[in-house]
């Protein structure tokens, strides 16, 4: 069973991938992702961290990407949960979890979905600094991953 | 009559969340475009044609080309940061 789901409050990565695995015999690799946030950023150090989202759409997109990973191999399970408003260092911002018979689909399918939700999914990191709050840029290393997968041919 | 909505430096930088448009005839993202940058100063720079836009019609992806019809929500936005 897939889930996405939006928090607006800390979760615990542990406690969403015992919810994948339930009491699944069949699952023989499971491959977490979990994005954490950094203290360190564009060489200065960040305070805090606020997430806005695009209600709605966000949902939409990470279903998609999912929906998407689903179509690619021959996963059983996926779990994405990403935090937005407010954050601290050491949260976790994204959970993306699979579970599969074997280990090659469950890697290969948890680094897809992250790899599309950087660029696809409506997310937007705004930092504080001493200096202030800014808007974090987004990476042309990440658009690099994206268009990889789908040159590629799996 | 359409509705537009903004986010984040977007948002901060026009002022404007959202608002609802009304188009003339057959119209596309791209018409919609010249319309916002016709209002100039932030509007012509944030929407610039070498600027980095993403933008949304009913909540997918869409892009320039991408037409419009009533009722429809277009999204304009930032490059996304998430992860």
């Amino acid at each position: 069973m897939d889930s996405v789901s939006i928090r607006a409050e800390p979760f615990d990565p542990n406690r969403e991938v015992e919810l994948l695995r339930g009491n699944d015999p069949s699952i023989g690799a499971l491959v977490t992702f979990i994005g954490l946030m950094r203290d360190i950023n564009e060489g200065d150090r960040i305070e805090r961290l606020y997430l806005e989202h695009y209600p709605g759409m966000t949902e939409r997109a990470l279903q998609e990407i999912v929906d998407e990973a689903n179509s690619r191999w021959d996963i059983q399970h996926c779990r994405v949960v990403h935090r937005v408003g407010a954050l601290l260092p050491t949260d976790p911002i994204v959970l993306v979890a699979v579970a599969s018979r074997h280990r090659k689909e469950a890697f290969q399918a948890c680094e897809f979905i992250i790899d599309y939700l950087k660029t696809r999914a409506p997310f937007w990191k705004k930092e504080t600094t001493a200096e202030g709050e800014r808007w974090v840029d987004a990476r042309e290393s990440d658009d690099a991953a994206t268009l990889a997968w789908e040159k590629s041919d799996i | 009559m359409i509705q537009v909505l903004f986010f984040a430096r977007f948002r901060e930088e026009l002022g404007v969340e959202s608002e609802q448009i009304e188009l003339n005839g057959p119209s596309s993202i791209g018409d919609l475009l010249r319309i916002l940058r016709g209002r100039g100063e932030a509007w012509a720079r944030l929407f610039a044609e070498d600027q980095r836009v993403m933008m949304a019609v009913n909540q997918e992806l869409a892009d320039k080309n991408t037409p419009l019809k009533a009722g429809d929500e277009v999204a304009f936005f930032p490059p996304v940061t998430g992860g």
